[in-house]
């Protein structure tokens, strides 16, 4: 185990660099240039330009910014906003809590729902529960995010008036943020009605961000269980009697699990990117939409920054996805 | 208690407590976006403005709101020196800055206040000159450094500006967002203290409304300045905004109750809008021009009547139902109907496709393609720029133009439309800064402009001359004059399709009373109040 830890630590590095540079030549990639769109339809003379270039330091060559760029990121600074003037680990940090709250949740919510579900439609497969949850699955995974959200906004907050439209909490709680996560500080605060709020909040954005997670999640617990199923130690187990729960939630599960946590470790990704959208129409203050914003305006050091600390994020979360096969699969640990 | 109690105990106090929001004064504004930060010096956003020099801020004169004229604000009256280069501000006594956790006056308002928030942004030695990158870019572009010579306290209640030349425009500029008075006082205490930024992220101003608390993407929250100078202002006793950046959410939040006032709806939701009992949609003309910018040093365009007859071969008014949705009016002018000067006396170019085949052939131009760049993005004065194109397409085709539609990303649009000897007509507009006619006129069609925003390249004598000379001329009267006169040249020399002047909806529910939509584009509640 400790072999397979460190072998997966030692090709962590080189990726590191790799994504420093990637980012840092995506947006520059893109046309057009930060000082431009800062200065919009008025413009502005070609020595106003050169000076802000200057002061900016995108005068320099780019493998020198690069250098720049990367002696910062080792030294734990992402530089500042172009259009804040905030140090962008500060913004990054102030708004990473909502998003990591609402993926959480999404997750749970996919989990919880898409496990069972592939479970069951694989236990009754063909039958119209299997049917019915597997069309399901497709318009879910198919469905746009956008107009999903707007279609339950209007039902359920315009029509039924069930849940709020968009935020994080109602506006009359006010109490500093301590953690970043609205559930905790609502309940921190003291305030009554606060935790409700938030929770209240929480339940549309939840619902879309992890629609798609729940569709893939489905579909593939309910195909890997179907593999398992029809292996011989399962014949074995049923021809020893034992019960059916024994043999689809134990057997059968921890065995067709494997496949199910890679899709999981995934999905991370896939989350990451809706949460762009999501964040957009709920107005759920997170890096999503910040990093939207950053990139429609030439904010480098921003988008630099954000994209490496998300794909940090993404990397880690597949190390420890490498390392939990490891645990439910013994099989692995050896190599 | 277990969390499934918590859960359905806070729901309740949330319902009970949602119809609340209104009754004790607090009005909730779903703004459309983030503002970059809290000193409105640094910055050039509307939506940056509407969060700091809006509520938090006074300048020396302010825009009467609705209008475009200037008032008195922080300076209770000034007067200009005959040659026009010396203007004297009598400050207004017994103004209070605001107070907070880190900061409480020790002083009323004063000379020295004004003269370190212009100093700030003119001259490189003062601390706050380069701080954290500060580039005070408005300032820049309404060409201040070049235009202020000096500004000099002559005692605690007067300032007095030096000008490099004289400038009409002078009061109005000073009206603006940028030149917002912030407190010399607190800007040294944090500057002592180490944290200069916190000028930018804890905004101190004499405005009606105190600064309290800012969560980035999600919530601005004020409360009311109880010792503003305007008696009785403001009515409200807390403004929120909640930043929601899609329309269509806006408007399902407006519709729930969760905010009472909301800006640039969606087209497509104006009707349900009119017709909701709960709203009531408040509408003015935008202080803003969509136009088609010819290049006029360029072969066959810089001949006036080709110009003439390709304008007289665009129906606007078809451009209008269509891309604006009926929310916009025809610009006859480059300067909108609502600013003074403008010259309603002119003819606009009759829609005549016939009439505009034979001048074509008058002016020797047969078989002509051009190409006719589409902005990428969305603009008030030109929601649908790609439709606009593709409709001028099909009528330039019917007079025998071929025309090919072009695009560019944003930042590359700007920047490749400004060149000399750039191909094809330009789709592109203006919104007013400071309601000075001068802000259109020169800044898009004066040869100063020409290579830059002025995107016809279009330098004509005779109409310089006049806009130059209304620029000196401090009497409002001559001015009109001047620019009236000035208008009428520009029609006959055609160096743009004026195209489209947007009108401005504001939805607003029922309760809210006082909101006047502000024709330079704020959102402003000074003068706003809720009735049950």
């Amino acid at each position: 185990m400790l072999r397979l830890i460190l072998f997966r630590l030692a090709t962590f590095i080189p990726t590191f660099f790799g994504v420093t540079l990637v980012t840092f030549a995506f947006i520059r990639v893109l046309p057009g240039d930060p000082i431009v769109v800062m200065a919009g339809e008025r413009g502005l003379s070609a020595e106003r330009y050169a000076e802000l270039m200057h002061q900016f330091g995108f005068d320099q060559s780019l493998p020198v910014q690069y250098w720049d760029y990367l002696w910062g990121v080792l030294h734990g600074d992402l530089g500042l906003s172009l259009v804040t003037r905030k140090p962008v680990s500060t913004e990054f940090f102030a708004l990473f809590p909502a998003t990591l709250e609402l993926s959480i949740c999404a997750m749970i919510f996919a989990v919880l729902m898409g496990i069972p579900a592939g479970v069951i439609a694989a236990v009754y497969r063909g039958r119209l529960f299997d049917r019915a949850l597997m069309s399901s699955a497709l318009v879910g995974y198919s469905m746009p995010i956008f107009w999903w959200a707007l279609l339950l906004i209007i039902v359920f907050s315009g029509n039924l008036n069930w849940t709020p439209v968009s935020g994080r909490i109602d506006l009359l709680y006010y109490f500093p943020a301590v953690t970043g996560f609205m559930l905790i500080d609502s309940l921190l605060s003291g305030q009554s009605g606060a935790f409700g709020s938030a929770v209240q909040h929480l339940i549309l954005p939840t619902i879309v961000l992890g629609t798609i997670p729940l569709a893939v999640i489905a579909r593939q617990t309910r195909s890997s269980m179907l593999e398992v199923l029809s292996e011989d130690y399962i014949r074995t187990a049923r021809a020893k009697g034992l019960s059916p729960w024994r043999i689809n939630g134990v057997h059968a599960l921890r065995n067709g699990m494997i496949p199910v946590v890679t899709v999981i470790g995934l999905s991370v990704g896939t989350l990451l990117g809706g949460a762009i959208l999501t964040e957009t129409i709920f107005s759920w203050p997170g890096i999503g939409k910040w990093m939207v914003d950053s990139i429609f305006r030439r904010d480098y050091p921003v988008v630099q920054g954000g994209l490496l600390m998300i794909a940090l994020m993404v990397m880690v979360v597949n190390l420890v996805v490498d390392l939990l096969y490891g645990f439910i699969n013994p099989k692995i640990r050896k190599r | 208690m277990t969390i499934r109690s918590i859960f359905f105990a806070g729901c309740a106090v949330a319902a009970l407590s949602a119809g609340a929001a209104s009754a004790d004064g607090t009005l909730v504004y779903c703004s459309e976006g983030s503002p970059e930060g809290f000193d409105p010096g640094l910055f050039t956003a509307g939506t940056t403005f509407d969060a700091s020099s809006q509520p938090v801020y006074d300048q020396l004169a302010m825009f009467k709101t609705g209008t475009t004229e200037t008032v008195p604000g922080l300076a209770e009256s000034w007067e200009a020196s005959d040659d026009g280069l010396e203007y004297t501000f009598h400050l207004r006594p017994g103004v209070k800055f605001h107070s907070s956790d880190i900061f409480t006056p020790t002083r009323d308002f004063n000379a020295d206040d004004v003269v370190f928030t212009f100093e700030r942004q003119l001259k490189a030695d003062n601390p706050y000159h380069s701080l954290n990158g500060a580039t005070w870019e408005y300032f820049e572009s309404m060409s201040m450094p070049d235009l202020i010579k000096s500004i000099d306290k002559i005692d605690d209640m007067t300032v007095k500006f030096v000008l490099n030349r004289p400038d009409a425009a002078f009061v109005a500029d000073l009206a603006m967002d940028f030149a917002s008075i912030v407190s010399k006082e607190y800007a040294d205490a944090m500057l002592a203290a180490g944290t200069p930024e916190m000028l930018n992220q804890a905004p101190i101003g004499t405005g009606p409304f105190k600064f309290v608390a800012y969560q980035k993407d999600a919530v601005i929250r004020y409360t009311k300045n109880q010792d503003y100078w305007q008696e009785g202002l403001p009515k409200l006793d807390n403004l929120i905004f909640a930043i929601t950046t899609d329309a269509s959410v806006r408007y399902q939040k407006l519709k729930a109750n969760e905010c009472q006032v909301m800006p640039y709806p969606n087209p497509a939701d104006v009707e349900a809008m009119k017709a909701d009992p709960d709203i009531n949609l408040l509408q003015q003309e935008g202080l803003n021009v969509g136009y088609m910018a010819y290049n006029t040093t360029v072969a066959p365009f810089d001949n006036p009547k080709v110009r003439k007859a390709l304008n007289m071969a665009m129906d606007k008014q078809a451009i209008i139902d269509v891309v604006f949705q009926g929310s916009g009016q025809v610009a006859k002018n480059l300067i909108p109907p609502t600013m003074w000067s403008y010259n309603d006396a002119v003819v606009d170019d009759p829609y005549d496709p016939e009439a505009a085949k034979k001048m074509l052939e008058e002016a020797g131009v047969s078989d002509l393609s051009m190409k006719i760049w589409a902005m990428p993005v969305q603009r008030p004065y030109n929601p649908n720029a790609r439709r606009m194109a593709e409709l001028i397409q099909e009528d330039f085709a019917k007079i025998g133009v071929n025309v090919e539609i072009v695009s560019y990303e944003w930042g590359e649009y700007l920047s490749r439309s400004r060149e000399l000897d750039r191909d094809g007509a330009v789709l592109l507009g203006w919104t007013g800064d400071n309601g000075d006619p001068d802000n259109f006129l020169a800044v898009l069609a004066g040869c100063d402009a020409v290579g830059n925003s002025n995107r016809a390249q279009w330098c004509y004598q005779p109409f310089e001359d006049l806009i130059q000379k209304a620029k000196l001329e401090t009497d409002q009267a001559e001015r009109t004059k001047l620019y009236e006169e000035a208008q009428v040249i520009m029609k006959e020399q055609a160096p743009f399709a004026t195209i489209a002047h947007s009108v401005v909806y504001m939805p607003v529910r029922k309760e809210v009373q006082g909101y006047k939509v502000h024709p330079l584009g704020g959102h402003i509640f000074t003068e706003v109040s809720l009735s049950e």
